[in-house]
This record gives structure tokens, sequence and C-alpha cells, in this order.
């Protein structure tokens, strides 16, 4: 659990940037954003923790289960979420900054005043979305060894060998995080976006 | 005495053996999303038609399966069957998942399509003579599908990559066949790089499609 939150903090903040670089137009680095978030939406979740996992092992860098998880789910969010910002970014039609900048407000009070907050009414969703995802995809975590709720029920499972009951009752467990989550977010959309 | 490897190298016949997996993966991709998006596409029908009785019940057993991750899905379900007597194939069970979690997927978009399409509209089929039946078929089938058929593609491709999961159970589709060379080769980097080469070449295809149908029905 802890490291889906963990997983989607990092994954908005590259998406963020990743979304910035491929909007920029700049053709040196633009490839980069692109292939990265082209890879992440193109290619399964697991295969990516593999690839953190197992991949990066034949260059002799080892990471722990723990920051395999973390790099392969940062890595899948931020390519979902550079495209989500993106298409948030675009909602805003761009006559609005210069109409922001000719009433005299300065770039950043242009950006943090009128862009950024309708630009996080249109990913506000998209975003709950994706932390769901994150959440779910966490369980992908058993695979590579880590001890979340699936890898902990995968190891009391193997030990008693009460699969069905383990993974019942961890099903259940999941369950309810999604809804608290989905809850969550609704009562904090009411909050922030009264108007 | 010469030491004999275990391991061998990555051949050329590796890639016959991992196209024949990705041509697992498809099959079984293509059954969960043929199936799961007609099951899908009559779940759909059934929320928007019924109103609250189909939400509080088939709506709620729909979310079921989109609030368990589908890894822990496929566990349950293929440990199921041994408790009531009888064994499923890895396949079979896969599948299975797969088509409910599909149908429970499209369901919620088939769902939108048809909110879409605004009442006044069939009021007014409805008012020109069309049946309940004509009306579905002629106006909210061919308005609904365009409204949601971007996100339906977006199933679609989740399916594919999560099609990925059903290696857990043990049916050699791509990921696993990954599993199989790396354990033989010794070389996870190579082999991950080319079955990540072979999703990509099955998932960016239809991403690009979908994008440009998108950009195409944005401005009628």
């Amino acid at each position: 659990m802890e490291v889906a939150v963990l997983a989607m903090l990092v994954g908005v903040v590259l998406g963020l940037a990743l979304a910035m670089v491929r909007m920029s137009g700049l053709k040196s680095i633009t490839w980069f954003a692109v292939g990265w978030i082209e890879l992440a939406r193109n290619t399964p979740a697991l295969l990516q923790l593999f690839f953190f996992g197992f991949g990066l092992g034949a260059f002799g860098v080892h990471l722990s289960p723990f920051l395999i998880v973390l790099c392969g789910l940062s890595f899948n969010n931020a390519g979902y979420l550079a495209e989500t910002f993106r298409g948030g970014f675009n909602a805003i039609p761009p006559t609005q900054i210069k109409a922001a900048r000719s009433l005299g407000m300065t770039p950043t009070q242009a950006y943090t005043r009128i862009v950024i907050p309708q630009v996080m009414r249109v990913v506000y969703h998209p975003m709950t979305n994706q932390m769901v995802w994150s959440v779910l995809m966490s369980s992908l975590a058993m695979l590579v060894g880590y001890r979340e709720l699936a890898g902990e029920t995968q190891f009391l499972a193997s030990k008693t060998y009460r699969i069905f009951e383990f993974f019942l009752v961890t099903a259940v467990i999941y369950y309810f995080m999604v809804k608290l989550i989905l809850v969550g977010s609704r009562l904090l959309s009411w909050r922030l976006f009264r108007y | 005495m010469d030491s004999v490897s275990v391991f061998t190298d990555f051949q050329f016949s590796d890639l016959g053996f991992l196209a024949e997996a990705a041509g697992r993966t498809l099959l079984i991709s293509v059954l969960a999303i043929s199936i799961g998006t007609v099951l899908g596409c009559i779940f759909g029908w059934v929320l928007s038609a019924t109103r609250l009785a189909g939400e509080a019940t088939l709506g709620v057993i729909l979310d079921v399966f989109r609030s368990v991750p589908l890894i822990i899905q496929l566990i349950l379900f293929y440990n199921f069957f041994p408790i009531i007597g009888f064994n499923v194939s890895p396949f079979a069970a896969g599948t299975i998942v797969l088509i409910f979690y599909t149908s429970a997927l499209v369901a919620a978009v088939a769902r939108g399509g048809i909110d879409a399409v605004s009442a006044n509209l069939r009021r007014a089929s409805r008012s020109l003579g069309m049946t309940y039946w004509q009306d579905l078929r002629y106006i909210v089938w061919p308005i609904g599908l365009r409204a949601v058929l971007p996100s339906w593609a977006g199933v679609a491709l989740g399916v594919l990559k999560d099609s990925a999961l059903v290696s857990v159970l043990g049916y050699v589709e791509l990921l696993r066949a990954s599993q199989i060379l790396i354990t033989r080769t010794q070389e996870p980097f190579l082999i991950l790089t080319v079955v990540g080469a072979f999703y990509f070449a099955l998932s960016f295809p239809i991403s690009r499609i979908t994008a440009r149908l998108e950009r195409r029905w944005q401005y009628d």
C-alpha cells in the first residue's frame, strides 16, 4: 500500500516533468519523453517490474524488492500520468494565458492562478483512477518477492496451503482499500472544487 | 573432460518460441476481449435500462471485478475449482477470469456510451415510430459507439497487457515464455527487451489507430 502511494507521488512528479518535456517541443529531449511514455503505456506492468528486477540485474545493478516495485510502478504511473497532464494542459486555451498576461499578471501568476487550478480540475478524476490502478498494480509486487499485502498473503498461503482462504481475505481488503480511495477522493473533490 | 554447461545462448529458434507464445497471448486476449465485449455491452445495457435496481445488483458485482487486483482474481478462481472437486486448466481459468474482468470494464464503458445519447434524441426516434430495438440499433448504437470507442480501445489494450498475468497460473504465454528462456540462457536483459518489443508491436499499432480515430471524430 505505501509503495503504491509512494509510486504515485513519484509518478506525478515524473509525469508532470515528462508532459512538460513533451510539450516543450525541444527535439533533443522530446524523443526521450515520448519513448518513456509509449514504453510505459504499451508494455505490461509486470514486464516493467521484471525489467527493473532481472533486467537490471544483468548489469550488476541489484535493487531490493521494494526498490524494484517502486521503480517499476513509478515508471508506469509516470507514463500514464504524463498523457493525462498533457490532455489537461491542452484543455486550457492559450488565449487565457495571453488574457492573464495582458491583465498585468506575471507568467508565474498566470500559471499558478489561471492554468494550474483549471488543469487540476481536468486531471483530478483520471488521477484518482491512476491511484486506484497503482494500488491494484502493487499486488504484482508478490511476483518479485516484495512482501506487501499480496506478497504476504502468498507467503502465508504457501506456508499453510490454505490458498483460497487467504486470497479471499486479501481480495476483500483490496476491495475496501479501493472503495476508501474513491470515497476519499469524492469528499476531497467537493472541498476542492466547490465553485 | 569438458565441462558441460546447462546454459545455452539465446538462439535464433528461440525467437520462434517467443512468437508462438505471443500467438498464445494474442489468442487469450482476443477470446477475452471479444466475448467480454459482447457480455459487457449486454451488462452495460442492463445497467443503463434498469437504473437503481441494476446498479444495486449487477453493478455491485461488476464493481468487484474492477476493485480487486486481477492477479488475486486469477489465483482465487484457479484455486476455487479443486475445492469443489474438479480441476480446470490454467488456460480455461485464465480465459474465464479475463472474460469477466473485460466484461466488467466494458460494461462501464457501454453504459457511458448509452447515457451519452441524449434522451431527447431517443424520444424523437420513438415518436417517429421506431420500436425500442430499432431505436437501440439505429440511433443509440452508432452515436454511443462513436462516443466510447476510444475508451473501449483503452480497455482492450489493458486486457492485452493484463493477459501477461495469466502466466502466474502456469499458462505459457509471452511473459512466461520469457521466464523459461531466461532460466535457460541467463540473459534476462536481452530477452526482456525482445519480449517488450513483442508486446509493443502488438499494442502500439492499436493505440495509434485509436488515437487517429479519436482525432478524426472530434470535429464532426
